[in-house]
């Protein structure tokens, strides 16, 4: 299973539609590096609207994603986090501080052009 | 009436297969959405630890649903290598194997009663139990 990821102008976005098991996961962090490498995006949109479930692994994934893309020189914003899993992650003690975030895809990509302009 | 089941934990993709069953018991049981991704969140932990350290072992399943109480147990049980020390497994942050140190604090913050039994040599058993609030 492979997560697509679109490209639209200097972003990549990804929408994730499916129950996450761990290869998958892994396997979306090898492309997703990969293409930003590619195609020197310098925005990545990953929206989670219709993620249910986010364990500790998962989480570690998605924030090695962050720091690793980040470091690749481009910036990664989450969308749409659904209530319950956001509970759940605060229940696991794990608090994304440092990951930015946003409501929806729209406002997740105008969270990404006020960050790659500064 | 109590309806007990189990699966097999073997390989990683039963992972995802234990907590598609556990969120459907829940639902079923009247479970609200955000308790529904609890209890989905607790399985794919323990399931995954089952896979990660014990190589094999399984998640059961059993309702409770009595004339004073609704909800449902959940029992990650293997025969692996079992936990020297239980106090420093739950704390927030340790682990070996480059996890997060999450999964055992969190299921234990997730659930409302939650027990392990280990022996080292021979196995772990953990149980947890979620209300219907
Ligand atoms: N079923 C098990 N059998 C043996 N050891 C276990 C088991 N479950 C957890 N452990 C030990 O407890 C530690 C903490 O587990 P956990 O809180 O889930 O964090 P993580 O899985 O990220 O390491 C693990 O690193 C492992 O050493
Ligand atoms: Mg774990």
């Amino acid at each position: 299973m492979r997560i697509p990821i679109l490209k639209l102008h200097n972003y990549l976005l990804i929408s994730i539609q499916i129950d996450l098991d761990d290869q998958t996961a892994i396997q979306f962090q090898e492309d997703l590096l990969s293409k930003i490498h590619k195609s020197g995006a310098t925005g990545v949109v990953i929206d989670l609207t219709s993620v249910d479930i986010i364990d500790s692994f998962i989480a570690k994934v998605l924030g090695d994603v962050v720091t690793m893309s980040d470091l690749m020189g481009a910036k990664v914003v989450l969308t749409g986090i659904q209530p319950a899993v956001a509970m759940t992650l605060i229940d696991l003690g794990i608090h994304m501080q440092s990951v930015p975030t946003a409501l929806d895809l729209e406002q997740g990509l105008l969270k990404l052009r006020q960050e790659v302009e500064e | 009436m109590n309806l007990r089941s189990s699966v097999k934990i073997q390989q990683e993709w039963d992972i995802v297969g234990a907590r598609q069953i556990g969120r459907d018991r829940a639902k079923a049981l009247g479970f609200g959405t955000v308790d529904q991704a609890r209890i989905a969140t607790a399985i794919s932990e323990l399931a995954r630890n089952i896979y990660l350290y014990a190589k094999n072992g399984k998640i059961v399943f059993e309702t409770i649903d009595d004339l004073q109480h609704k909800g449902i147990r959940i029992l990650a049980i293997d025969c692996g290598p079992g936990i020297d020390d239980i106090s420093q497994v739950m704390e927030d942050g340790y682990s070996t194997s480059g996890g997060l140190g999450a999964g055992l604090p969190g299921v234990k913050r997730l659930m409302d009663q939650f027990e392990i039994n280990s022996e080292p040599g021979k196995g772990t058993e953990i149980r947890t139990v979620k209300w219907v609030r």
